[in-house]
């Protein structure tokens, strides 16, 4: 059974490297079809036995067998659930695995899926298929030569039956030679245009090497370089390697942030560009002194509507930069001279009105500005037209002015809401599909109990009289608390955490994709849950009166809070009641209330104002942000009003005990793992970051002292002006503003003294208590798990490089979710008012240099008064006075901190970017400010549609929970 | 998207093995005259010789001599050329002498060393090509060089590693697996009375896989000896073949 056969290998690490590696050939290797051994239907031969052609190229029953190129590029096919009997070579995947990792967890899934029928053939593995590469040949051509070798089996394999095994391939030097040794092979596209699905054809990708746009127009662009001639250059210190940055005023402009080199590097031009898109890796040579240029002041945004022929000429124009540059502005400037890695993904956008109805090249402009409009062929276009869509890069020519791509799916109608929000998800590249089979697998089965095993294993802590306190609504309860007191006058104080790293097993699919996705993100009126909604609504959500799993931190607490002694158990517990603040506020406020459950919480809640009380004692900042919420329309599902949330005493309770268990975790996780522990830091802002914040305070007479945080702390708590209550909030959103972002990381990587968590005044903290919605708990879960012996480890877990690598992600998961977060609540707004205009009482929160920025408090709303008209530069009558931060003009004069009244509407100029807008009321300037509203009329289409005062909760909408602390 | 998957979905291993496949063992008895008895021993890329010399007088200070046992004196060293990198130092480094205490562990273990006291059994393994499993093979090569050397033993012993991945126990791991990170369980039975004389575990296992790997880890030890001893019963019968001819003819 078995061969041996040693192949060789040369590897680059720093030299040349020979490896030696064993590799065994076998001949019990399943083709994976139900043709040949029918009996067994174990899902192991996912093959159907007869498939049913749909092609007319092909019309007996067949296989298909792509190769590397096809796969990558056309997986938006594949992936189609007409397309089914696919054999994915090792080989194939392989490839596909080290070329794109999106694309590889994508043919994953597919794999998975057992109705798409697809089979993972292991050729590498069989000794009939296994070929070894010729001296001279490429790894390139080997691999083709084993594609084609495999399917040679496969077609000897099946010459008995009728099913015919087809080859996919766009390589025309490949499908030459299939063809000679007498194997069915067809390009991806000869075969998708002779399937009866027409609408496949759209989804076809047009990589660069099949390219049929007119190629016999002028090449506009500079070759790019070769990977090795790149890497050459690189090392010789003449190129320069780092990742795209295009500016968002300028669309020809970016920076390049160059690998360990603090300066950005300027890109100027189409042709300097040479082809890069944002966010990919470039190779970049510097330009001779004397071509450095700068930014031009110019805002650039590609036009729309302007016919193509017309703006290729205009490329010519816009590449010709002049370089009358002054010396002393002039920036370190490059051209890009080759790509070394691509990082395109779908874009959002909509379809270019196009002058001529039946063509089937369209333009397509995606909606985030620093992309370029990309040309897809579509026969769809006037359905699509005001829709918004999705469109992948596939190539972008030397003799094209815009990279060439292909439409993938419709979105829906630009400006409704689902639409909006699904736009706001991918924009933010938060991962929203749902749950592919093979991730799903891997869920515990219904009905789920408890077995006598797990009993035996956990501590039982049903008796006990445990609770959660979570917002309205909240089905995701990842935290229950209890308290009693004990004989010697001390507290035990349990927080039970929901045992999530119980379901999910370290390295199966449920696990990456819960690590991939990081978190989960609320949207006003959505929730994208990072594991299936059987765990997080379910199993792992610690609901009253059921039996559920729990990770406890169980302490022993003195009436003076201070801790006596911490315990970490895995344990069963039965909550006794979920209830809302508000509830839990009541039950505590309510004299005659007596029962367990009440004491328990009095006893929680007097410890947490010892807490809280100790923590700022420490220094730790008590920051403002304002979240609002939105009250909804139950018909329309549209937003009527809006209101900051307000907080309760028992919403600050359950922080503190949430915060005190982090920090004991964090605390035994580092001592247990002083290398590989997931831990959260807040490195202390630089005293730079503080200068706005202490120049405005200054303007009304206040000092901020920002030598320590506690220093920061208590001279906010003394900045209050009795006239003006919201100043003081005011400065706390401003301080916010200076913090610098939280961040995870592996211990190992970082000195202790960097640990420091500078918000929360702690030296060290972690996150422990919301597994279900954050995967950094889940590590901390398992590293905790594996220090009181309940779990198992594993290499990753213990490999700091691999915790790192992983903080990483789910340090970018997080902004972006904080980022569609806000956006979603600005899609609201903007819902919100487009009805109306309104004016408001609004508070000057920074003087710039041309406009105004505005707090409304009644939303919490941020937005900008622009003193200027966009446009006209000159004719500004406002005059900035830069040492004092004030705007003047004529005789009003307007400082940080004035309470203004603005107007707001929606500025609907842009389709894809709908702005909200505020104008001036008050105080009158003349030529400036706008007329004051009648309020009356702005009440009368407000209650036309009927205030219902349910909230989003009511409406049987998914709810939401909001994080309870962001920091 | 870094590194190898060790385990695919298929479940195959990295060089196409199966998770409890062994790689393939091939071996040579008696390849020295001068030596009492050796032997050379292949399991996939590690490749290993062992020599056996004694038993003989303590060679050195008399002092070292044991009055009721055999004293077993063991030498490991790896050739400069067996590794991907050359070797500085081809013996006396740290880890030759904790795997060369170890291999004196395991033979005291099973030679039956109170039939020789005062005297010394000399056993020195040269690893040619390492691979990974360089204690197992030794082990093995070793136990085929004591078996050429006619020195009375309790059993053969075997050595063989294994761990845990993706939930499977794989067995026989080469050098690329055992450099991935994971845990590693080294283990020399007596197969044919099931007892363990060696056991050896780097790195974090949880003790709820132990007893798997183990048992997988015993189970490819008793494959090894399968192997090894067919090869040596045929050998065996080959000769007695010969000698009879040679009496009679």
């Amino acid at each position: 059974m078995l061969t041996n056969k040693v192949f060789i290998k040369k590897t680059k690490t720093g030299g040349v490297m020979k490896i030696v590696r064993e590799h065994y050939l076998r001949d019990d290797i399943s083709c994976g079809s139900q043709a040949f051994n029918k009996s067994e239907s174990d899902g192991k031969e996912p093959l159907e036995a007869l498939p049913i052609s749909d092609s007319k190229l092909v019309p007996q029953p067949h296989y298909l067998i792509p190769d590397t190129n096809v796969v990558l590029h056309q997986i938006d096919i594949l992936e189609d659930p007409s397309v089914k009997n696919v054999v994915i070579l090792q080989t194939v995947l392989d490839e596909v695995r080290h070329r794109s990792a999106p694309i590889y967890k994508r043919v994953k899934d597919v794999l998975a899926t057992s109705h798409k029928h697809f089979y993972n053939y292991c050729n590498e593995f069989n000794m009939h298929t296994y070929i070894e590469r010729q001296p001279g040949e490429t790894a390139n051509d080997r691999n083709d030569r084993a594609i084609r070798k495999a399917v040679a089996w496969y077609a000897d394999y099946f010459k008995e039956t009728e099913i015919k095994i087809v080859l996919l391939t766009n390589d025309a030097d490949n499908r030459k030679l299939a063809v000679a040794d007498g194997l069915n092979a067809f390009t991806i596209h000869e075969y998708v245009r002779s399937l009866s699905n027409m609408s496949l054809i759209d989804r076809l990708a047009n990589p660069l090497n099949q390219m049929n746009v007119n190629s016999n127009s002028k090449v506009l662009f500079a070759e790019h370089l070769g990977l090795a001639e790149i890497q050459k250059g690189i090392r010789a210190g003449r190129f320069l390697q780092g990742t795209l940055l295009i500016s968002r005023e300028n669309y020809l402009e970016a920076y390049v942030s160059v690998k360990d080199q603090e300066k950005m590097i300027f890109v100027q031009g189409l042709q300097n560009l040479n082809r890069a898109v944002n966010d990919d890796s470039v190779a970049l040579e510097m330009l001779p002194e004397s071509e450095w240029s700068c930014p031009s002041s110019m805002v650039l945004a590609e036009d729309e509507g302007k016919d193509e022929e017309d703006e290729e000429n205009r490329a010519f124009n816009e590449a010709v930069v002049n370089n009358k540059v002054p010396k002393e502005l002039r920036q370190p400037t490059a051209r890009v001279v080759g790509i070394i890695k691509r990082n395109w993904r779908q874009y959002c956008g909509i379809l270019q009105p196009s002058i001529i109805k039946e063509r089937t090249r369209h333009l397509f402009i995606p909606a985030e500005k620093r992309i370029p409009k990309i040309r897809i062929e579509t026969r769809q276009a006037e359905t699509l037209a005001s829709k918004r869509i999705i469109v992948a890069i596939d190539s972008w020519p030397r003799n094209s002015r815009y990279p060439l791509g292909h439409f993938v799916r419709c979105l829906g109608e630009v400006g409704d809401k689902d639409t909006e929000n699904e736009v706001l998800l991918l924009e933010h590249d938060v991962p929203h599909q749902n749950f592919s089979e093979a991730v799903l697998s891997f869920l515990p089965k219904m009905p789920w109990t408890i077995t006598e095993d797990d009993v035996k294993r956990r501590r039982d802590l049903r008796h006990l009289d445990i609770c959660s306190v979570d917002p309205p609504g909240c089905t995701d309860i990842d935290d229950a608390l209890h308290c009693c007191e004990l004989d010697n006058g001390n507290y035990e104080v349990g927080v039970h955490i929901a045992d999530v790293s119980h379901f999910i097993r370290p390295g199966n699919a449920l696990d990456q994709e819960a690590a991939n996705r990081g978190t989960t993100v609320y949207l006003t009126d959505k929730r994208i849950d990072m594991v299936p909604d059987l765990l997080s609504s379910n199993l792992c959500s610690l609901r009253s009166k059921v039996y559920r799993f729990a990770f406890s931190v169980i302490w022993e607490i003195s009436p003076t809070a201070d801790i006596v002694k911490t315990d970490f158990t895995k344990s069963i517990i039965d909550s006794k009641a979920s209830l809302t603040y508000a509830e839990a506020q009541l039950k505590i406020d309510d004299p005659n209330a007596h029962d367990n459950l009440t004491k328990s919480l009095r006893g929680l809640n007097k410890l947490a104002k010892v807490l809280k009380k100790k923590r700022l004692d420490n220094g730790a900042l008590s920051l403002a942000s304002t979240e609002v919420r939105f009250y909804v329309d139950s018909e329309t599902n549209d937003p009527i009003d809006v209101k900051t949330k307000e907080l309760m005493d028992t919403n600050s309770m359950v922080e503190e005990f949430m915060l005190l268990a982090n920090i004991s975790v964090a605390e035994k996780i580092l001592y247990e793992f002083p290398d590989n522990a997931l831990l959260r830091r807040h490195p202390a802002p630089p005293p730079s970051n503080f200068e706005p914040l202490i120049k405005a305070a200054e303007s009304k007479g206040f000092k901020i002292d920002v030598s320590s945080g506690k220093a920061l702390a208590d001279s906010l708590d003394q900045a209050v002006v009795p006239e003006n209550p919201y100043f003081n909030t005011m400065l706390r959103i401003m301080t916010t503003r200076c913090m610098m972002q939280a961040v995870y990381f592996s211990s190992g990587m970082l000195q202790p003294q960097d640990y420091l968590h500078y918000g929360l005044a702690t030296p060290i903290y972690t996150h422990f208590t919301s597994p279900i919605r954050r995967y950094s708990d889940i590590i901390a879960h398992r590293l905790l798990a594996v220090c009181i012996g309940a779990d198992a480890s594993y290499p990753e877990l213990l490999d700091k490089s691999k915790i790192q690598s992983l903080c990483n992600n789910l340090n970018f998961r997080h902004k972006m979710a904080q980022y569609a977060g806000r956006a979603s609540v600005n899609l609201h707004t903007h819902l919100f008012f487009k009805k109306r205009v309104q004016d408001e009482e609004g508070h000057v929160l920074f003087v710039r240099k041309n406009a105004l920025q505005v707090l409304i408090p009644k939303y919490g709303l941020e937005g900008t008064v622009f003193l200027n008209d966009e446009g006209q530069k000159s004719s500004s009558i406002f005059v900035y006075d830069e040492e004092n931060n004030t705007q003047t003009a004529g005789d009003v004069t307007i400082h940080v901190f004035d309470p203004l009244i603005v107007q707001l509407s929606i500025d609907r100029s842009n389709v894809q970017h709908m702005k909200l807008s505020l104008k001036l009321v008050k105080p009158v300037i003349p030529g400036f400010s706008v007329q004051s509203v009648n309020q009356d009329q702005a009440d009368v289409t407000a209650s036309s549609s009927e205030p219902s005062t349910i909230t989003t909760k009511g409406t049987g909408k998914p709810p939401q929970k909001k994080k309870k602390r962001t920091r | 998207m870094a590194g190898m998957e060790l385990l695919s979905d298929q479940g195959f291993r990295i060089d196409g093995r199966k998770p409890h496949e062994l790689r393939r063992i091939r071996f040579k008895k008696g390849v020295f005259r001068q030596a009492d008895g050796s032997a050379y021993l292949e399991q996939g890329n590690t490749k290993v010789l062992a020599a056996v010399y004694g038993p003989h007088e303590i060679r050195g200070s008399r002092g070292k001599a044991l009055h009721d046992k055999l004293l077993i004196n063991c030498q490991y060293s790896m050739a400069t050329f067996s590794t991907q990198d050359r070797k500085r130092r081809p013996r006396g480094d740290r880890k030759a002498q904790e795997m060369t205490s170890h291999l004196k562990q395991t033979f005291d273990a099973v030679v039956m060393t109170e039939l020789f006291p005062k005297v010394q059994l000399d056993i020195f393994v040269e690893v040619l090509q390492s691979d990974g499993g360089n204690y197992c093979a030794s082990v093995n090569a070793a136990t085929l060089a004591l078996v050429d050397a006619g020195i009375p033993m309790k059993d053969y012993v075997i050595a063989c590693s294994g761990s845990h991945m993706r939930d499977t126990p794989i067995v026989d791991m080469n050098h690329l697996e055992e450099s991935s990170g994971g845990a590693e369980v080294i283990m020399a039975i007596l197969p044919r009375c099931d007892q363990i004389v060696f056991l050896e575990m780097n790195s974090r296992l949880h003790e709820d896989h132990l007893s798997g790997v183990m048992d997988h880890v015993m189970v490819g030890c008793k494959d090894i000896f399968n192997v090894l001893n067919q090869q040596v019963q045929d050998e065996l019968c080959q000769k007695t073949e010969l000698d009879k001819i040679v009496t009679t003819g």
